[in-house]
């Protein structure tokens, strides 16, 4: 199971509290668990990456194991604590603006 | 006794209010959508629990709204053309997808940018949610950069009216200091295939088949910020309002002017009079006096409060030129607040209400129709929109 810990606007959106875990089939990346994210909470679909071109936002950060992984590519295999849940994927809002 | 429920769009989230017909006493629900930036919520004509409000930040882009209880419970519509392993629909609800040229595939049309470059436009949020007049499950968006989509399955999916972006002027329209925004639509309830809409910085515009055609209503506009000063395209137009019984007679609130026309936009001419400066944001239109208009004068395009640090709303009884301040209830001293242009509202009871949001987060009320004024609140966050419905 993958963890993945949500900013709090997007936990209010989504409807729950504390981290998400996911069942994410073949290799683990930033594409394959924000797809397994969005078929389990369909209202988070374009808040986390575009709609059309699937990018990230701007001010949103992907961190895990202590690393920004916001510029990696989509699908870099996330680190092996993150696949094996000692480690969650964290989806950050950036500290601009207020 | 009738009641009215107002609905407050503000940097921080959404606000409910409702009161019986005497408008003194009053209920406040929210945050709605705490911490989110709510640009605009509007009720059905047809539906007055159908409600639908434009949630939306910097972080996690566009989300929309929708209560069918007059917002007592909210959701995200779904229903898109897929469902998730678990069988829940999909969210498109926030998909707002421009149309490409159906012969290159390529985008429709690019826009001027600040630069004077052409670029290409880019979804930002959604400015303004019009309900259709007859249909609680269709409603229209207008968007930054500045296009027009309508829904017509409850906000569930939207696709574009693009034949507003591809009648031949896209590459003249630019963005204004707030974006280039589609903040205006006004549909005609004596004519179904009427539709007049306002773009910062392109100007009016309006079709007559539904959405299919549209073309430029800008003849009359003087724009100094402009090379021509008299260009059909490029306007900063900030607000239009039409009272429902009289379809033909628009007023609008330019970013400097105030303007009438009296044939659909064809013409207009500056009815600004006697005003203490006609840069502004709102502009309404009595309930049941056509003729009686409302404006909130603010002092400059580069300093956006009121003119001597006193609030006052001007009324013109003549549908324009000659104007009075209405101050009793106002701060007259030391307040510099602006007044947004989807912020102000006005109810159809027997003694019209005439509502307005701040963006010192106060929403104030006058009950006589623009005589004296209190504030139903004093301390929101700063305010984006405010519309009322009135209720059986």
């Amino acid at each position: 199971m993958i963890r993945v810990i949500l900013p709090p606007h997007l936990r209010t959106l989504a409807k729950i509290s504390g981290e998400v875990t996911l069942e994410v089939g073949g290799r683990a990346t930033q594409r394959s668990v924000l797809d397994a994210l969005e078929a389990q909470y369909p209202m988070l679909c374009g808040t986390i990456r575009d709609h059309v071109t699937q990018q990230r936002r701007p001010f949103l950060r992907f961190f895990a194991c202590e690393e920004d992984l916001s510029h990696e590519s989509p699908d870099a295999a996330l680190p092996e604590a993150v696949v094996r849940g000692s480690e969650p994927f964290l989806i950050i809002g950036a500290i601009a603006g207020g | 006794m009738s009641k009215v429920r107002v609905l407050v769009g503000t940097k921080k989230g959404a606000f409910i209010m409702e009161s019986d017909g005497k408008r003194d006493k009053w209920e406040v629900s929210g945050p709605h959508f705490a911490g989110w930036e709510v640009y605009h919520m509007k009720g059905s004509p047809a539906d007055p629990d159908r409600l639908y409000a434009s949630q939306t930040s910097s972080w996690s882009g566009q989300v929309i709204q929708r209560s069918s209880d007059g917002g007592k419970t909210w959701e995200t519509p779904g229903g898109g053309p897929g469902k998730s392993p678990q069988g829940w629909p999909i969210g498109e609800s926030n998909k707002f997808v421009y149309d490409t040229s159906e012969k290159t595939g390529k985008p429709l049309t690019t826009h001027q940018f600040y630069d004077g470059t052409q670029h290409p436009w880019e979804f930002k949020r959604v400015w303004h949610l019009e309900p259709s007049l007859s249909d609680p499950n269709t409603v229209y968006a207008g968007v930054e950069d500045a296009a027009l989509f309508r829904s017509t399955d409850g906000a569930a999916s939207w696709q574009e009216l693009s034949g507003l972006r591809g009648h031949g002027t896209g590459p003249h329209w630019q963005p204004g200091a707030g974006g280039m925004c589609l903040h205006t639509v006004i549909l005609d309830r004596n004519d179904p295939g009427r539709i007049y809409i306002a773009i910062s910085a392109a100007g009016a515009f309006r079709t007559d088949d539904g959405g299919a055609t549209w073309k430029p209503i800008n003849r009359g506009l003087r724009s100094q910020f402009l090379p021509d000063q008299n260009a059909e395209i490029g306007h900063c137009v900030h607000h239009v309002a039409m009272h429902p019984l009289r379809p033909g007679v628009l007023f609008m609130q330019k970013h400097w002017d105030v303007m009438r026309s009296d044939d659909a936009g064809d013409n207009w001419r500056e009815v600004s009079g006697n005003l203490p400066t006609d840069f502004g944001f709102v502009i309404d239109v009595h309930a049941h006096e056509p003729e009686t208009i409302y404006v909130v004068p603010i002092k400059s395009d580069g300093e956006h409060y009121p003119p001597e640090g006193k609030l006052r709303v001007y009324r013109s009884r003549t549908g324009g030129n000659e104007w009075e301040a209405l101050t009793n209830g106002l701060p007259q001293q030391n307040c510099y607040v602006n007044v947004l242009r989807d912020a102000m509202a006005i109810d159809s009871l027997d003694s019209c209400g005439v509502y307005f949001g701040t963006t010192g987060g106060q929403v104030y009320l006058s009950p006589d129709a623009g005589d004296s004024w209190a504030p139903i609140v004093r301390d929101l966050p700063a305010v984006l929109s405010v519309e009322v419905q009135t209720l059986p």
